[in-house]
This record gives C-alpha cells, structure tokens and sequence, in this order.
C-alpha cells in the first residue's frame, strides 16, 4: 500500500528519524570543525574586553548600521522580514511547540493560529521577493550559487506546504501534512552541508568578529 | 434459505408501510449525498430487485463490527439492512453450525455465481503466514476468502481490520495479517473502515448497490467518497476554536470544559476521513469529539502505529531525545577526526614552511 | 635557488585558516551586503568588487580541506581547484581593490570579520608569488634600507638638524631609558616634514622625555601590506630590538595608519611574545597628556573643519573619540562627517594600494566616496592623523578642483601651544 496515510506516517517515522541523525550528525560535525580549529593565542595587549563584546555583536548585528539600511532598505528589510516570519511560525505554532515538546520534552507558549496564518503569508510573499532580488540586484546575481537557489527552494517549500497544508488546500490532508514534513526534514538534511549552518554558526561568527574588534576597543 | 423475493415484497410482508419504505430511501439518498429527485428511483430499484445473496466472512476481528450492527436501535435503517439482503452465511448470526453451516455457504456461492456479495470483517493471515494462526472447520482464512470471492460479484471489508489489517496487522504483526484488499486483486473491493465502522455506511453502501448495479465512488483507499470524502476536522464542530487556537490542553482544563479543540490532547481529526462529524452514534446521540475525547483516527491505515492516541498529530513517531543525542556525539567524533587530520596535515606543511626571502621577492620584480 | 611556488602559496592558505574563518566561511548567506560597505564596489558599481568574493581562493581551501564535506565533493570532483591562473585574476581583487578599511567586517549581518581574512588570503598570494609588484618593491626597499621608500637615516638627519634650527630645541636620538621611542613614516619624513616639528615642540611644551633612535626610525610595515609574516615579522624585530636597547617604556607610532595595527595588533603575534613596552599612537599620547593637563593651548581654529578618521585608527584599533577631544581643544568650527568613527569611509589608499602603481584609477574611484562625504559637509579644511590618508586626500582632492587643504592633527596642536611652558610645579595640580 502506498497511500498518503502511509506516505505521512513514513515522514513521521522512519524519514524523521533519518532527517534528525543527518542532522544532528552533520552539525555537530560542522561545529567541531570550528571549534576545534581554535584561535592561536594573542600576545597583542588588549584594549578592551573580548567576551563582553563578542556577546554584544551577537546581538547587535540583527540590526544594520543606519548607513547600509540607506543604501540597501529592500535588501535590509526584506531579510529581516522573512527570517523573523520564519522563526515566529517555526516557534510559536502549536503543531510545532507539540513536535518539540514530543521530541525534546519542552514546550512554550504559542500564537494563535489566525496570526500565524498571516505571518505565512507574509513571510511567502518576502521569500519571492529576496529571490526576485537576488536574480535581479547585480551583486546577488554575481555571487549566488545553485546552492543558494537550492537553499532558497527548500525553505520557499517548507514555508509553502506549511501553508497548504494549514488550509487544507490539497487533498487528501496527510498528502499535504507528509509533504510539509518532507520538506522540513530535507530542510534539516541540508542545513549541516549548505549555507544553512548559518543558522547556527552565524552566532560563532559574530562572537568572533565582537571579540577581535572588542579586544581593540571597538564594538563591532 | 429465505425464498428468492423482491426487497418490495419482503418488506410488505414483514408489515412495513409504504411510506416508512420511501422514508428509508430519502434517507438513504440524503446520506449518499444524491438528489432527491433520486429518491423514486432508490425505492423502485429496491422494490423490483431481488434480494442480493450475501456471505458475511469473520476472520481474525473481535465481532465489534457485527455487534455495531445489530445493536442499532430497532427498527431503524440498520435493522433494515438484514432485510436488503439475503444473509446467507454469518457465523455470529446465523442458526446453523459446523457442516451445516459450511454447507450454507457452500449453497450459496452455487446458486449464485457471479451474482452474490461478500462481507469481509477481521484481517486474514497472508499466503505465507503460517495456515493456523486463524481456521474455521479446519480451513485456514486464506483458503476460505479466495474460495469465497472466486465467484463474487463484489467484496466489501467491513472494519478496519479487513480493510486495512487493523489491530492484528499493529507492529510487529505476529500473524502476517493482510487486509482484503491487499489479497483479493481481481474483484472490486469497497472498504467501509472504521474501528467499529458507522452501520449506516453498510446500508448506503448496499443501497447503491442495489440501486445502480454498481459500487459508490471510492477514494484512494477504496472507500465510498460519500461517506469518507471529509476530514473529521472539517466537519467537527469544533473547527472554530482551532481556526481561533484555542485548545484543551488537559483533560480537566477551561478548555476541555468549554469544549474547545482537542488538536493538543491527540485528536487525529485533521487526518482521519469517516463521516462521524456528521453521522454520529448511537442513533444520533453523540460521537467521540462531542463526548471529550480526541479522534483515534481508526477508520485510517496503521492508525495503531501512527503514533500515541494522545500525542497530538505533529509529534514524530519514533524520534527522541536520544536518537538526537546520540548523533550529534557521533557528529563530534567524526567532525573532531576531519579537523585533527586538517591540523595535523596543517602543522606538517608548516613545520615545512620555507619563509618568504627578499631574493624570492626580487625574482617576482 | 627556491621560489614562490603555487604550492607554497596553498600552504600559506591551509595555515591561516583557524576557527574564525572556518565559522566565516560557514556563515555566509551570500545576502551581498558587504558590497554596501565597499567603496570600490560603490563606486565602480562593479560586482566583482563585491568584498566575500575576494576571499574565493581561501574559501576553496577551506572547503575542500577543512570539511567533511567538502573533502567528500574533492573526492567526487565538485570543487574546483585553486591555480596559478584563478590566483593571477584574483590578485587584482586581493590587493588592487582591497584597502583592508575593515567596513565590510562591521556591516556582515553574520559576522564575518571579512577584512581579516583578505589580510590572511594575502600570505597566500605572496608564497604563490601572486602579489603586486609595486607591494614587493616596497618590502623588498624595507627589508633592504630600513624604509618602504628607501629613505636612510643620513636624510632624517638632514631634517633632524632644520628642526632643531628652526625649534630651538634638541631633537634627542638614542638616549637610554627615556619614555617615549617616536617613530616616524618614509612618507611624513619626505612629504610633511611639520610632523617632527610638532612632536618636538609639544613633547618639550609637555616635559615628556623621548628619543629617535638611529637603529630604527621607520614605523611602516610592508609585509603587513604584502600580507607576508615573514617580511612583516623582520621589520617589527627592529623596532622591538631598537626599544629593547633604548630600554624604552613606551613606543609611539606616528601619524600612519597600518604602520599602528602593525606595531601595536600584529606585531607581538608575530615574534611570538608580548612587548616589554606598550604601543600607542601619537594621538593616544596627545590626548594622555591633554587630559593630565600637561598641554596648554591658546586660541582656536575659527574655520569649518571636519575630520577623516583613518581606517586602521579608528575601526581597527579604537582610537575615536581620542581625535575629537583634541579637536575641541584646537578648532571651534570642527563638524564630523556624516559616517564617522568606526563607519568611516576609507581614503581608498589604504592596505597597500597606494604603493601599488597600477592600482591608481580605483584607488582614485574609491576616493569618490570620501569626496562625496566631505562634499555633504563643506569644511574649509580637513584634519587627519595619517600620512598615506592625508596624501590620498590632498591627491584626490587636487584631482576633483576642490580647494580644500589638508592639515596633520598633531602640527595643528603645535600650534596652538602656550609659547611659554609652564614648569612641572605649576601643571602639577592639573593633573
């Protein structure tokens, strides 16, 4: 039998389980490559603090300088939209806080469905837009890589069968559902091996650029 | 066996009127989801037609689909039911035993060939499981359903268990249990799931039968579309408080008090596609989400391996915490292996490193 | 005889990379944005001056040795391979359009530390025999002459003489155990001789007791522009050993940008200890001694002025608000500009591409940028603190016909001194 309840109950099962070990794996394997590289020691004297800058730059670089938002509002916004739109339907669906508290044993509390349902649809309409832009604006186009339309296709994916599925706009329903999960497991398959792992190293590389700058008095 | 009579005249002589006989058919028609306008031929067809021979096959179930059955209220349509048909084989319900009862079937399958229904409930040993996890007079499932569909004229799988393994097909299977349609390839199979299926569905299932000489429009699973063709969450009144995202989050919470949707206590409504919603039990008194309690979700396929009946429906079946765990150490190990073999031929190329001279330098000018 | 091999060169690559450029390389999402802080990319609207995709050779290297992954897509033939040929096209992106202005580092929404890795890609470049020639002739004069620009002690003498006709006051060369060794740049030697000048009479206005020493004068460091340890490592020993033997507590770098991060940042990691003296820039000395009271000025510039704060000063080391407050001593009428301290836009002749002759039509297009920004704010004069800056300015400038002189910090300071310097008892309670 190969019918959409065993294609949903395949997601759920075995391909999540599959998804999560390549995860996990590729990831911690990826941070391991970081951290055991390590920095060699400074000898210079320091002019100001490492750690407390480096943990500063990790947060204010959510936020572009006044000058770069001027010279790249859409680019700026656009980003920021869409990140933010992902990470809230992620985080604060119940379908979602229910996976984590299965999985993990944790769990948080939620939005409301009707708002989530809007923040999809914002965060569909800014993903065509960050791919138009990045076909259009020259630089994007000079430095994007199939892995970034690859990247792109995957969380577009994600976002969208999500979407169908909440609306139940393909039948039957545990068609859409496995497709949805589908997609986030791929999702999480390729995190560790594209420019996904941003999601996670980002953080070691803001830390980074805080500390070397904030050892030399500057917060980055 | 019962003479062979038209279903008008049978039902005349067992005293019921001509009116609560169209009453039947509107009602039929209605949960068929056919215009009324169909109802005159429903009642012709069902009075000139002689009443269809059936074999009902018990295999390895736990006889709750027949007491669904026949433990309707009398006399609505599900007692009717015995009276559409002529029942010549049940082991449950019939008078006859051992030989005799055989002999019956037997009987049956001559005088009719071609022409007689098949009532499947309970899941069969496969071909290749061993023969004697589940006999009747000495003869295995198997043997007795392909003997008995041989010359049939349609099967229908009463029951989860027949139409998709159900129960005793649950990980790991001990018995091999196949459902009917996985075993019968040749004839048309009507699957009318469901851990009891709703009786009504029987009847409507038959009625068109009956009616237009042919089996209903089945979906994906081989299930007539009138009944299964919606979700229990699209017909749930209890859809609004999803759409709105409010929940029960326990049993004894406001939101289990004022009825709010169970999504969060296991419910598998969004899934699960019966006509509960709108049917209901019980001649109509209540289902399982009007009485508190989440969608099990039984009328679907492996519903005993999709997960907990209390977890809510995106929760994975199988991953953990450890499984994650374990990964990511495994993740550490093979990442720290790359970068010490990197480092390593890192330091070699350096130990190596020859400095740059301005001889070198001065070449390049 | 050995030579730079392409080998070489992957080597150096494969050596530089640490833990930083490893979660780097991870991070980035290809959003573009460095472009916005590049003023070669801004200016020539070119994409290929988009500032991450300078680094593709380190980032190849890092791929296909650093990663599983990316050993597995070596293996299968994904990954193209670094050559002689990608490293001849990427030269002109490492070092022509590239001043390591480290604005790309502060604007990377992932962190990337973007102009620090050019500056490792560069050790690369030099071992692969791929640097420009006008960065090589410069280390190799360095290493040869003591000086980028082949300056001998013998011309500083010359200077040291004028000076001290002209001051009155004695220039001290190789004197024990004093505070301060002052370094000086080839370039302010030969092109703004009012430096040493300004030093003079401030360090005797303050009481400070300093010296030059014969050993060595020159603060610059060509292999730090090249981007080679080597050279680099060779030029800062001379410095440490000429402190070392004056048994200085102090050295100060002198009105240069790169010739401070050398000293100051590089410097300790590539001999491979710390100082035994501490490091700082002319302006961090100035402004010690404004606020110890031990300088003492008398009127004020009274005409607009406004400020370039150099790349490697301001953004790379710190030293921001340092300027301003001598500024308030000395000028009235003093507007930033629009983007300042660590936003600052770069000269354009940082990071070698002053020394790098065929470089000079970008490095003139990047100077737009700064001439816009000073265009938003019409001063009649600019004040900076570096002498390749100070160049690049009166050069651009002169370039677009804009009358805009262009005057040194610290000769500024000088010459606002009281004439008369108060002794040690009277500044004392000031301090």
């Amino acid at each position: 039998m190969n019918g959409s309840m065993e294609f949903l109950l395949w997601t759920k099962g075995p391909m999540f389980d599959i998804a999560l070990i390549v995860f996990a794996l590729g990831l911690m394997a990826r941070l391991a490559e970081i951290f055991l590289l390590g920095r060699a020691p400074n000898y210079a004297a320091p002019r100001g603090k490492e750690w407390h800058r480096g943990l500063r730059t990790l947060f204010t670089r959510n936020f572009p300088d006044p000058g770069t938002f001027q010279r790249a509002p859409f680019n700026v916004l656009v980003g920021w939209i869409w990140h933010l739109g992902f990470l809230v339907i992620l985080l604060f669906f119940v379908p979602h806080v229910e996976l984590a508290k299965g999985v993990l044993g944790i769990g948080w509390p939620t939005l409301p469905n009707p708002v989530i349902d809007l923040i999809t649809g914002v965060t569909l309409v800014a993903l065509i837009a960050t791919l138009v832009h990045r076909l259009t604006h020259p630089v994007k186009r000079r430095i994007s890589t199939s892995e970034d339309y690859l990247v792109w296709t995957l969380v577009f994916l994600v976002v969208l069968t999500g979407y169908l599925a909440y609306h139940r706009l393909v039948e039957p329903y545990p068609l859409v559902l496995g497709m949805h999960i589908l997609s986030a497991e791929l999702f999480l398959i390729a995190l560790p091996f594209t420019k996904l792992t941003h999601i996670f190293t980002a953080f070691i590389a803001r830390w980074y650029n805080g500390a070397t700058f904030g050892r030399k008095g500057v917060q980055s | 066996m019962a003479a062979p009579t038209t279903l008008g005249e049978n039902l005349r002589a067992q005293g019921v009127s001509r009116r609560g006989f169209l009453k039947l058919c509107a009602a039929t028609a209605s949960m068929l989801a056919l215009p009324p306008s169909m109802v005159p031929r429903i009642a012709h067809a069902l009075e000139a037609t002689r009443r269809p021979s059936v074999i009902w096959l018990s295999f390895q179930e736990c006889t709750g689909c027949t007491e669904s059955l026949t433990r309707s209220q009398a006399p609505t349509l599900d007692e009717l039911i015995l009276d559409l048909i002529s029942l010549d084989y049940h082991h449950t319900l019939q008078a006859a035993a051992g030989e005799a009862a055989e002999l019956a079937r037997h009987q049956a399958m001559e005088a009719n060939p071609g022409q007689y229904l098949v009532i499947v409930d309970g899941s069969i040993p496969g071909p290749d499981a061993n023969p004697g996890f589940s006999t009747i007079a000495g003869h295995s499932n198997y043997d007795i359903l392909m003997e008995t569909v041989a010359n049939a004229a349609a099967v229908i799988a009463v029951g989860s268990c027949a139409a998709f393994g159900g129960l005793p097909a649950a990980d790991p299977n001990p018995t091999g249990a196949r459902s009917v349609m996985d075993l019968v390839a040749d004839k048309p199979v009507v699957n009318i799931s469901g851990c009891p299926p709703i009786p009504m569905v029987i009847t409507g299932v038959l009625v068109h039968f009956l009616t237009f000489g042919r089996l209903p429009e089945l979906d994906e699973y081989r299930r007539p579309m009138a009944f299964y063709g919606q979700s229990i969450h699209d017909r749930c009144y209890r859809r609004p408080f999803y759409d709105r995202g409010l929940f029960a989050n326990t049993f004894e919470d406001e939101g289990a008090r004022k009825g709010w949707c169970l999504f969060r206590l296991g419910c598998k409504g969004p899934t699960t596609y019966n006509a509960c919603a709108t049917a209901h039990w019980n001649a109509g008194t209540s289902w399982p989400i009007q009485s508190g309690h989440p969608c099990l979700g039984c009328s679907e396929p492996s519903f005993w391996d999709g997960g907990g009946f209390y977890e809510p429906l995106s929760v994975p079946t199988t991953a953990t915490a450890t499984t994650l765990l374990a990964a990511a150490a495994a993740g550490a190990v093979v990442g720290g292996a790359t970068t010490a073999r990197a480092k390593k031929q890192t330091r070699n190329l350096v130990a190596e490193r020859q400095p740059v001279t301005v001889e070198e330098l001065e070449k390049k000018l | 005889m050995s030579e730079l091999t392409l080998e070489r060169g992957l080597a150096a690559f494969r050596a530089e990379i640490d833990g930083p450029v490893a979660a780097f390389f991870s991070s980035c999402v290809h959003c573009g944005l460095c472009a916005q802080a590049c003023p070669f990319y801004l200016e020539t609207g070119d994409p290929k001056y988009t500032p991450i995709l300078k680094l593709e050779p380190l980032r190849l290297v890092w791929e296909s040795q650093f990663t599983l992954w990316g050993r597995l897509k070596r293996l299968l033939g994904l990954t193209p391979k670094v050559t002689d040929a990608m490293l001849a096209e990427w030269e002109g992106l490492l070092y022509d359009s590239c001043t390591m202005c480290g604005r790309c580092s502060m604007v990377c929404p992932v962190g990337n530390d973007i102009y620090a890795m050019i500056r490792k890609a560069r050790e690369g470049m030099v071992q692969s025999g791929h640097a420009p020639e006008g960065l090589i002739a410069a280390a190799v004069r360095a290493i040869n002459t003591g000086s980028p620009m082949g300056l001998k002690w013998k011309t500083l003498a010359v200077q040291i003489k004028h000076v001290e006709e002209s001051t009155g006051l004695q220039v001290p060369v190789d004197k024990e155990g004093v505070e301060y060794l002052v370094l000086l740049s080839s370039m302010e030697v030969i092109n703004f001789p009012e430096y040493l000048e300004a030093i003079t009479r401030i360090f005797d206005h303050a009481g400070v007791t300093w010296t030059l020493s014969t050993e060595c004068f020159e603060a610059t460091n060509a292999g730090i522009q090249i981007g080679n340890k080597d050279i680099a490592a060779r030029l800062v020993e001379r410095v440490v050993a000429a402190a070392e033997r004056l048994a200085v507590s102090n050295v100060i770098s002198p009105e240069c940008g790169h010739a401070y991060t050398a000293i100051r940042w590089e410097g300790p990691n590539l001999i491979g200890r710390p100082y035994p003296f501490q490091v700082y820039h002319i302006i961090e000395v100035l402004d010690a001694l404004r606020s110890a009271g031990r300088i003492h000025t008398e009127g004020k510039e009274s005409d607009r002025l406004s400020m370039h704060d150099p790349c490697n000063l301001a953004r790379k080391s710190g030293v921001i608000a340092e300027q301003r407050r001598l500024m308030d001593l000395v000028a009235d009428n003093f507007v930033d500009l629009k983007e300042h301290g660590r936003f600052q836009w770069c000269c354009g002749a940082g990071g070698g591409v002053s020394s790098n002759e065929r470089a000079e039509p970008l490095r003139m297009a990047a100077f737009r940028r700064k001439k816009a920004q000073i265009e938003e704010v019409a001063p009649e004069r600019m004040v900076t603190m570096c002498a390749t800056c100070r160049t690049q300015l009166e050069e651009g400038l002169e370039e677009f016909n804009m009358d805009i002189p262009v005057v040194g910090l610290t000769e500024m300071l000088a010459e606002h001194l009281v004439e008369q310097p108060r002794t040690p008892t009277e500044a004392q309670p000031e301090a």
